[in-house]
């Protein structure tokens, strides 16, 4: 069974979360606010609906200087 | 979720414009607000030499990339502060820019130029970091402006700066402040102008910015931000716009439209009188300017007679 490996940043850190699922749903897991983060697939800028599979791996940015998440 | 201009798939969605991008579109997207900022607050002309302050994040660099992008003169200036990894790294980010993007480049190094660097020189100065690295920050862009006869120097603020700004200024009543919110100063008293051309994009946007232009940029903070004091305004106003998309925006140009020119006097009463300060030549209220204070005090080698052309713009 895989997982989405997700990357939060300042500390740096990892974490692993069974998937499939949307971002907006990932990021209301970690009950962040969409506006303060991005979250970001192989270099590039992943919207809120797109789906999340198994093995992903998605870095999650603050977007707020001074900010984490 | 599709582009609104051309119906691709698209990958942002920016609620307070009621919009979805595309890669395309979204850049083309900040690069118009960004034009768009610069005519409505008459900011520079083409043909005007900018000198933007680039620090390696997401809002300096994409300031840098966008008006290169819109055609303008932008020189970068990248001052070396001493904070140990995190200098390195913003340095690092820096000078691949400038490299990968042909782009002017000017780095002035705390330590070399001047003998101290912000750990240190706060520590013997009884400062905070932030607070001699402000000092320091200001001299340095004071002083590049100045020498290389720059038409204005341009900061990476952007509208969630602003906002937290005029926030905290509001809740405190800061008047005196709040005379000083408008995103350009004129140059005065051998000042340069300051602009802020970034005044009508989020953190947020500038962030995305970066990622899909495929702008590397430093992401960890500096390890003195630790505590300031924005911070919890930026995230009272960011629950507030999550509510509310657009409140951020209203706020600050509202208050830019309304009422920033009612505090005209009080920020020109606040104002000191001006000479010039014995040591550098920089404008300053007293014999010997704040920045050459730190510098003494630092250990550092004062910039005894440095050879600026102040006041003589
Ligand atoms: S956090 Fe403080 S010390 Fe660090 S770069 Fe910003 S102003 Fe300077
Ligand atoms: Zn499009
Ligand atoms: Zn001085």
């Amino acid at each position: 069974m895989g997982s989405v490996l997700v990357r939060l940043r300042n500390p740096t850190r990892d974490i692993d979360m069974r998937g499939p699922m949307t971002v907006a749903r990932l990021l209301n897991r970690l009950d962040l606010n969409r506006e303060s983060v991005l979250v970001v697939r192989n270099r590039e800028l992943v919207p809120g609906d797109a789906l999340l599979a198994d093995d992903d791996e998605v870095e999650i940015r603050p977007v707020i200087s001074g900010g984490s998440a | 979720m599709k582009c609104t201009v051309c119906r691709g798939p698209a990958v942002i969605d920016l609620r307070r414009h009621n919009a979805n991008f595309c890669a395309e579109h979204f850049l083309k997207f900040c690069r118009d607000q960004v034009e768009r900022t610069i005519d409505d607050f008459d900011m520079f002309a083409p043909g005007d030499r900018v000198l933007v302050a680039v620090s390696g994040g997401k809002d300096s660099l994409a300031a840098w990339h966008i008006l290169r992008h819109l055609g303008y003169d932008a020189t970068g200036l990248y001052i070396g502060l001493g904070i140990g990894e995190y200098s390195d790294t913003s340095h690092r980010y820096v000078a691949a820019f400038a490299a990968e993007h042909d782009a002017p480049l000017i780095t002035v190094d705390l330590r070399e130029r001047y003998g101290y660097d912000i750990p240190g020189g706060a520590r013997a100065a009884r400062r905070t970091p932030c607070s001699a690295c402000g000092l320091s920050k200001r001299h340095v862009f004071d002083e590049a402006a100045i020498e290389g006869a720059f038409d204005a120097v341009a900061t990476g603020h952007n509208l969630d700066d602003e906002a937290a700004v005029l926030f905290g200024n509001v809740l405190h009543w800061h008047t005196e402040y709040l005379g000083r919110q408008s995103p350009v100063l004129a140059a005065r008293d051998g000042f340069p102008r300051k602009v802020k051309p970034l005044v009508r994009l989020g953190e947020r946007e500038m962030a995305a910015y970066c990622i899909v232009a495929g702008i590397d940029y430093i992401v960890d903070e500096c390890p003195m931000a630790r505590g300031n004091r924005h911070l919890h305004y930026k995230a009272a106003l960011n629950d507030i716009e999550a509510a509310s998309p657009g409140a951020k925006a209203d706020f600050y140009f509202g208050f830019l439209r309304r009422a920033a020119d009612r505090f005209d006097g009080e920020a020109e009463a606040g104002r000191e009188q001006l000479g010039r300060c014995d040591t550098c030549g920089a404008p300053s209220p007293v014999e010997r300017c704040a920045f050459c204070r730190l510098v003494e005090r630092a250990g550092g080698a004062v910039p005894v007679n440095a050879p600026t052309l102040r006041g003589a713009k």
